[in-house]
């Protein structure tokens, strides 16, 4: 009985309304916790899968050997790779191609490289305006390797003793 | 200056005169309808902790013009089983009504463009008209969930019209009077304690919840239900929708109005002592108005969607038993001595 005069002046007096909007009215002056993306970014971890890039050692030489571990472990088949032995000997790809499409951005073609050179970087904003855009090719990789390789061996430092 | 303009034009004097009226009526309404919405985006993006809209112009303040131009580029679809008449009609009666309902809303004192004795009885009619588009729109989308949503949205509006109209039957027992101006004139005391908020209280509230309810808003508005349910207006796109969107939007802003007028003394100012009585009445109006549209959008923010079945319990079984019950109350108050607390 006193229970549900309760619950009957409860709804009645819309105690449970005003309480609600009690709450959405604090909020109102609340910090706002948006972030304005172009100007402002969210902090990024170091492991971040962004944009793939191949890298080069400090002398311009192009780390890739062409072992094919990164088109073997993907499991989007993405990476496409062609080699050849070059005048000096050595393995060296003729075409390192990564559908951006297709990809998945695990991160396994990164963690499979012998020599760190397919890198995943923190670039996540690129964009193409046909679906072929997104097709990256091997210059177009090592171009952006180029880029962002600062922040790239910095991030590899951090990392590395986690490896 | 008038009378050069009168006699420049002849006998097409009245009909421009009327125009002018008009324009000066509406204009301003369609921009604050404009501004509403940019208000709503702005204060329900502050509770929900974001800033809203702030890219379109400083602050985001062009946001409605953008917004409005890109409803008026995209094609209006007409659906090959609709009857275009009155598929094309259904906007123009909802948006009708929101607007021919504020030619005898009071400013101040004065400035009202029709003066006429039943104000409010012509108000209560004009609105109750609004129904016709969204059934109208429903039916002849030729689809059976716009017609279902309009059936919804019309048994809602109809039911809580009556709650509504008997809250208002009270505020007309407290002033004597259908006229708008006297309404608010016989408001008039020492503070804001004599506005009718106070004796009617739960009849104030009753009104602020059913016209909630009648403006098919956030909490009861199942008509466009965003996310969960389709409405009457699902086969309406282009301008033809942005039609619906700013009838909706200029029946808020005209029950905002009437809230002021009838139950927050309108144009009264709060205190009748110096301070308060230097601002023009009309910008006290205005305050009340941007208030009571506030709380709309507060609610919006706040309350989640009733059920339909929960809607139709509320108005039938809560609401106009409150309102008879007060009504009751009122009017054998009036005959003790104690009546002068209700006048």
């Amino acid at each position: 009985m006193m229970k549900s005069l309760n619950a009957f002046f409860k709804s009645l007096l819309l105690i449970e309304l005003l309480q609600g909007m009690a709450v959405t009215g604090r909020y109102l002056f609340a910090r706002k916790i948006t972030v304005q993306f172009p100007e402002e970014r969210t902090p990024m971890s170091p492991r971040f899968r962004g944009l793939h890039a191949l890298r080069r050692y400090p002398n311009g030489e192009e780390r890739c050997i062409a072992c094919k571990l990164c088109e073997a472990v993907c499991p989007a088949m993405a990476i496409e790779i062609d080699m050849e032995e070059r005048a000096d000997g050595t393995r060296r790809t003729t075409r390192y191609d990564i559908d951006l499409t297709k990809c998945i951005f695990c991160g396994y073609c990164e963690e499979s490289c012998p020599v760190d050179s397919i890198v995943e970087t923190r670039v996540f904003d690129y964009h193409g305006e046909k679906r072929g855009d997104l097709y990256y090719t091997k210059q177009m990789l090592l171009a952006v390797g180029d880029k962002h390789e600062a922040q790239i061996a910095k991030d590899r430092a951090a990392d590395a003793k986690y490896r | 200056m008038m009378e050069f303009f009168q006699s420049l034009l002849g006998p097409l004097w009245p009909l421009v005169w009327t125009l002018v009226k008009i324009v000066v009526i509406v204009g301003p309404l369609l921009l604050a309808v404009a501004y509403v919405t940019y208000a709503e985006r702005k204060v329900i993006g502050y509770m929900q902790v974001r800033i809203g809209p702030n890219r379109v112009g400083p602050l985001g303040l062009l946001q409605p013009i953008a917004d409005g131009v890109k409803l008026m580029m995209k094609e209006i679809i007409i659906p090959s089983g609709a009857n275009k008449k009155l598929f094309l009609l259904g906007p123009v009666l909802a948006m009708a009504p929101a607007l021919a309902a504020w030619a005898v809303v009071p400013f101040s004192p004065e400035l009202v463009l029709a003066n006429i004795d039943a104000s409010l009885l012509y108000i209560m009619a004009i609105t109750s008209m609004g129904v016709y588009g969204i059934v109208l729109a429903g039916w002849a989308s030729n689809s059976k969930y716009p017609f279902l949503g309009a059936m919804r949205s019309a048994a809602q509006i109809v039911s809580y019209e009556i709650a509504m109209g008997f809250a208002l039957v009270g505020v007309l027992m407290a002033a004597q009077s259908l006229n708008l101006v006297e309404i608010v004139n016989a408001q008039k005391g020492s503070s804001f304690f004599s506005w009718y908020w106070l004796p009617l209280f739960p009849m104030f509230l009753v009104y602020l919840i059913s016209s909630v309810a009648e403006i098919n808003r956030a909490p009861f508005d199942v008509a466009e239900g965003e996310s969960e349910i389709v409405g009457f207006h699902a086969e309406y796109s282009g301008m033809a929708f942005a039609v619906f969107f700013l009838a909706e939007y200029a029946n808020m802003i005209l029950v905002a109005t009437l809230t002021a007028l009838m139950f927050l003394g309108g144009w009264l100012p709060p205190f009748d002592v110096a301070p308060f009585t230097w601002i023009p009445g009309f910008f006290w109006l205005i305050a009340k108005i941007c208030f009571v549209l506030f709380l709309f959008l507060w609610f919006r923010a706040t309350f989640p969607r009733y059920r339909y079945d929960q809607i139709m319990r509320l108005g039938w079984k809560v609401f106009i038993p409150v309102t008879l019950i007060w009504l009751l109350f009122v009017g054998a108050m009036m005959q003790t001595p104690l009546g002068y607390l209700f006048h």
